[in-house]
């Protein structure tokens, strides 16, 4: 801490508060931190060593990686991953798409009809249809037990709509009247022009999409019947939380600790939220508050 | 909620040929207008489907409440009950149960969750070192992404039966304490939890507040002696009151819907008596007992205790000279 950076009229903190300050600040990161770090060492260690330290392991002496090899030998883990993969794809990549063309039909004020259509969306932040009547329209529409299931009831997302929309009219007014003039339609201009100045927003919706695809654990809860379509949070669930055994997942003999096999899994469904979230962290705060407030 | 629609009027003058607007601004009949408009009204339609498909028609499904609903004949030939659902609903103890412990479990969240964010963004806030602040907030706003499944897992190894903490007390001399089984605990548990996953990410929008105040109030108050704390309580605290009051509105509709997720996951850990919900309820009764007509019903009475809640509180807060969540007509 350089003293140039307080302001003149602020005084300097006393001994103690900095004190204070730095270990109330020290224990809520680690409070944050020390679980993923124990997930992480408990896959890799050995059963002896799960035992002696009860369960959690969090400096393991001999890195072992027979967790992954157990989880990644085909069986229910590996399945239910690449539906995980699949759905947060393709989901994601369809919510992305239906949302930007949504956004930007309804960025301009002028267009007939936009704020009624715009009313409509933001209408659904303050309610929720509920679990009964999204069951039995799922059910009317055929879809039960389809990977439609898992992807359409939510599809879009009326946060991440008005997120892109206020990005999309915040836009220079003159590149897009210029590009007009020189005859590009509306669609030109989204695809030459919108979408290229926009591709960090584009990035920030995509991984909020991504993140809730991944989680998701209600839609194949609800609508999916066969456990071995589900996704990895529902296998997640099974495995860990209702301690149901993964036999037939693993083959008859489990070659690794159930517990460094049930982190490994854990670890798995953390990975790639680990790997995408350092480069879009920094446009958080823009994003949130662009859809928490205009409306 | 019919205010912002009112918005809609003129102004949707042509925007393909301004040179008319010299004179009075003439509008289109409404057909040339759709077909001016055509491509960008094309490209909402995809979205407009899923909103009306998805949010708005299965409110049709509520119908179900006042039937005896067989999903295998239908609304259109399911028989007509009238009120009896919701009798059925209000002499169920088991519904009751459900309402007690949402209460609790939402009281107790709005009493230790709802100033955690608060708290930590004027912690956050007062931290100079711009290194030190990056570095703790991209900590915290992580567990914000992780799953409630991964979470209640994490919370199982670390405080559950077999995990670190019981493991602690132990090696202390303690009894072993199982907080995830303990029913007493659980409004408490599912508290602790979702300040660990949200807290961090809470403080976005406080933080924005934050660096909204005019800088030049401080050095005001500074000028006129007031040290850190009256500085903290006449500038800082009434600059994120509207955010603030914001906030409390939205909590206030969401009251009876206490995360369904994370609840239906440790629900069997502690017994429906005490972990049962409204929501946990409705699912229980009816996608898995096939109980729709009840099930519909107690989903219909929440909705709308929510919307009356959210709409009723906005009032207040414009009654009290607040902005709330949207804006007055008056205004």
């Amino acid at each position: 801490m350089r003293a140039s950076d307080r302001p003149a009229w602020m005084e300097r903190p006393s001994r103690l508060g900095v004190a204070l300050k730095a270990v109330i600040i020290t224990a809520i990161t680690l409070l944050v931190i020390y679980p993923f770090v124990g997930v992480l060492s408990t896959s890799f260690s050995s059963e002896s060593e799960i035992a002696k330290s009860g369960g959690f392991v969090v400096f393991p002496t001999a890195p072992q990686l027979d967790a992954y090899r157990a989880v990644f030998d085909g069986g229910t883990v590996t399945r239910a991953l690449l539906i995980s993969v699949l759905v947060t794809g393709l989901g994601t990549l369809a919510s992305v798409t239906v949302t930007i063309c949504m956004a930007y039909g309804l960025s301009r004020r002028e267009v007939t009809g936009s704020k009624w259509i715009l009313m409509i969306a933001l209408f659904t932040m303050l309610f929720n249809p509920g679990i009964i009547a999204n069951f039995l329209l799922v059910n009317q529409l055929g879809l039960l037990n389809s990977f439609g299931a898992l992807v359409l009831p939510s599809l879009v997302s009326a946060f991440n709509l008005v997120v892109l929309r206020s990005f999309f009219m915040n836009l220079p007014s003159e590149l897009l009247e210029s590009a007009r003039m020189d005859g590009a339609g509306d669609l030109r201009i989204l695809v030459r022009i919108v979408l290229p100045l926009s591709k960090a927003v584009i990035a920030v919706v995509s991984l909020f999409y991504a993140v809730a695809y991944w989680n998701n654990f209600f839609n194949a809860l609800l609508y999916i019947d066969d456990s071995d379509r589900h996704p990895l949070p529902n296998i997640l669930r099974t495995f860990i939380l209702q301690g149901r055994t993964l036999e037939s997942a693993v083959g008859t003999e489990a070659p690794a600790p159930v517990q460094a096999i049930q982190m490994a899994v854990l670890v798995v469904a953390i990975v790639p939220i680990l790997l995408v979230y350092p480069f879009l962290q920094r446009y958080f705060t823009k994003g949130v508050l662009t859809g928490a407030i205009k409306g | 909620m019919t205010t912002p629609l009112q918005a809609v009027g003129p102004g949707t003058a042509s925007r393909t040929k301004p040179e008319t607007s010299s004179a009075a601004p003439r509008r289109l009949p409404l057909w040339k207008r759709l077909w001016r408009d055509r491509v960008m009204l094309m490209l909402t339609l995809p979205g407009l489907v899923y909103f009306l498909v998805f949010h708005y028609v299965p409110l049709f499904g509520y119908v179900a409440a006042f039937q005896d609903y067989q999903p295998y004949i239908g609304f259109l030939d399911s028989q007509w009950v009238g009120l009896q659902n919701f009798a059925t609903m209000l002499g169920d103890p088991r519904f009751w149960d459900a309402v007690g412990n949402t209460l609790r479990i939402t009281l107790t969240q709005l009493v230790l969750f709802f100033p955690a964010p608060i708290a930590l963004a004027l912690l956050l806030n007062s931290v100079i070192s711009e290194k030190v602040r990056r570095f703790v907030q991209s900590v915290v706003y992580l567990p914000h992404f992780i799953g409630w499944v991964i979470i209640v897992s994490i919370f199982q190894q670390v405080i559950g039966g077999a995990g670190v903490l019981p493991d602690f007390l132990e090696s202390v001399g303690l009894p072993r304490y199982d907080m995830m089984t303990d029913p007493d605990a659980f409004p408490l548990l599912v508290t602790l939890q979702v300040i660990w996953k949200d807290c961090g990410w809470g403080t976005i929008i406080f933080l924005a507040a934050l660096l909204s105040i005019n800088p030049e109030l401080y050095e005001a108050a500074a000028m006129d002696g007031a040290g850190r704390w009256r500085r903290l309580w006449h500038v800082t605290l009434p600059g994120i009151t509207p955010i603030i009051i914001l906030l409390l509105i939205l909590n206030l509709g969401s009251i009876l819907s206490v995360g369904f997720e994370q609840i239906l996951l440790q629900r069997d850990a502690v017994g429906p008596e005490s972990g049962e919900v409204l929501d946990t309820f409705v699912y229980f009764n009816g996608v898995q007992d096939g109980q729709w007509g009840p099930a519909a019903a107690v989903g219909l009475v929440k909705a709308v205790v929510g919307a009356a809640l959210v709409l009723g509180a906005n009032k207040v807060a414009h009654l009290l000279g607040h902005e709330g969540v949207y804006r007055n007509a008056s205004k």
